[in-house]
């Protein structure tokens, strides 16, 4: 598999690249949390964090004019271990100067299906928005927070907890809806490029110019299983910084731990990054897909308990 | 009591949901790339039996329930509870019709058996995967008759009912499967 990917981006004049798993800083999401570790160099000690993805460290070779890359690397999450989740995994990550999402959507679908045609007959594409899937899946509007409507489907469909658990809060609705039925009811054997996330999911996405309802990131699944997302990748250094500000804000107040702004990359949005879309794509579930497994643990030779 | 995580979450771990004992069947971790995690559980209610599942935000942390089983002996039935002993310590119990529930069909007065206690009182009594009963009804069978045939009910000195092969006499000892209820083979005395 690994080969087949540096082939499929040789052939497009794509760069592999490499950066740093053991950084100065790492990313603010509060819903990522890292593994940090002490640097011990008398007479300084520091802390550094092992990567949650290479997401800022491309992202200052896009803006320093390194062109088109791609890199396969480990990522690392701390308090992720389940089913379809390793703390320590690889990551396919991607980034394409001057293509919007649509462009890049369709390359990931090209690139599936070479990767999987040893291993399936040629699987079809879905190309559908979050919007549309959602009132497909469910009859509620993602857009639209009408927490009535949500807790009526809720206990119509044998989620009761989700009142509680929810609350008011509409991010935190849409993941449970989302990861508790949308995601069954996907069709089997498709691949679905799932766009026009929310705004309030866009991470590190671009806002939609005409419809600032959703952002400009999308995410692949196949047979339930999220595989990757993408963005049109925000270049806005004050737009950046103000969600790292707010990110940072949340995790001071909900306890979680404590982590700065990553400076350089804010400097190299500064500077100016091109235009481009980007996309990370795992490749432990990609092989769970290809070989039909139940567990990642089956496509690791050494998950977490004999590591 | 202690609270458990939902880190810790994993098949038979015991704990309190709406005020009643569970036991944890199965545990998924769930998490959106860019969102928040869950664990998904699947739960069997110990009073009713009734399996549902139940999603939790990971980290939250739920009450234990104390929940333990102990071998005992069935003693005797006053009509209205059921009465057990623990051989070694010698400490008796007595259970009501809803703890007993199907399981005392298969026991006999000495039988062992499992006893689930909540909060030191009977939830629930699990007999033996097999059990070896007496006969004491069942039509009479015709010479000849081999295993193979449709069978007739038999009913067993402890209460239950169970088809048994046609050639199977009143008196006669058999075992019997109490997780489905089936007639395995004769015992010879």
């Amino acid at each position: 598999m690994l080969a087949a990917i540096r082939r499929f981006f040789e052939a497009r004049e794509v760069l592999e690249v490499e950066t740093p798993l053991l950084c100065r800083a790492t990313g603010t999401d509060p819903q990522l949390d890292f593994f940090s570790s002490q640097f011990n160099f008398p007479p300084n000690q520091q802390t550094l964090f092992l990567q949650t993805s290479p997401e800022f460290a491309m992202k200052r070779l896009l803006a320093a004019g390194s062109g088109s890359i791609y890199q396969i690397c480990k990522a690392f999450r701390n308090g992720e271990a389940g089913r379809y989740h390793n703390p320590e995994f690889t990551i396919l990550e991607w980034y394409r100067v001057g293509y919007d999402l649509r462009q890049l959507m369709a390359e990931v679908a090209e690139l599936l299906l070479q990767l999987l045609q040893p291993f399936h007959a040629a699987l079809p594409t879905r190309q559908i928005s979050y919007q549309q899937l959602f009132l497909d899946s469910t009859g509620l509007d993602p857009l639209i927070f009408s927490v009535e409507d949500y807790r009526v489907y809720a206990a119509a469909n044998s989620l009761p907890e989700a009142v509680e658990l929810c609350g008011d809060d509409h991010a935190l609705w849409l993941d449970f809806i989302f990861s508790h039925r949308v995601q069954q009811m996907m069709e089997k054997d498709t691949i679905y490029l799932l766009h026009g996330y929310p705004a309030i999911q866009s991470s590190l996405a671009r806002l939609n110019v005409d419809d600032p309802r959703i952002s400009e990131r999308f995410e692949v699944f196949i047979n339930g299983v999220e595989l990757g997302n993408g963005f049109y990748e925000l270049a806005d250094p004050v737009e950046q910084e103000a969600r790292f500000d707010k990110e940072i804000a949340y995790r001071l107040s909900h306890g979680l731990p404590a982590v700065g702004k990553d400076d350089a990359f804010l400097h190299a949005l500064n500077s100016g990054l091109p235009d481009c879309s980007g996309v990370a794509i795992g490749l432990d579930r990609l092989l769970i897909i290809a070989l039909g497994s139940v567990s990642i643990t089956e496509v690791l030779a050494f998950p977490l308990t004999c590591a | 009591m202690a609270t458990f995580s939902t880190n810790e979450f994993k098949g038979g771990l015991k704990i309190m949901l709406d005020n009643d004992p569970c036991s944890i069947i199965e545990n998924e971790f769930v998490k959106p790339g860019k969102g928040q995690a869950f664990n998904r559980v699947r739960i069997r209610n110990l009073k009713t039996g009734r399996v549902i599942e139940r999603t939790f935000k990971s980290g939250d942390t739920v009450e234990g329930a104390d929940v333990v089983d102990k071998e005992m002996q069935y003693l005797y039935s006053d009509g209205e509870f059921w009465h057990f002993m623990v051989p070694d310590t010698f400490e008796q119990y007595q259970a009501d019709k809803n703890a007993v529930s199907d399981a005392i069909k298969w026991l006999k007065e000495q039988d062992v058996c499992t006893m689930t206690l909540w909060n030191d009182s009977p939830l629930s009594v699990t007999p033996p995967n097999f059990v070896e009963l007496t006969i004491t009804e069942t039509d009479p069978g015709l010479k000849g008759d081999t295993s193979g045939g449709g069978g007739k009910p038999a009913t067993l000195e402890s209460g239950a009912v169970v088809r048994v092969p046609l050639f199977v006499q009143i008196g006669e000892v058999i075992k019997v499967d109490t997780r489905t209820g089936e007639y395995v083979s004769r015992v010879k005395e």
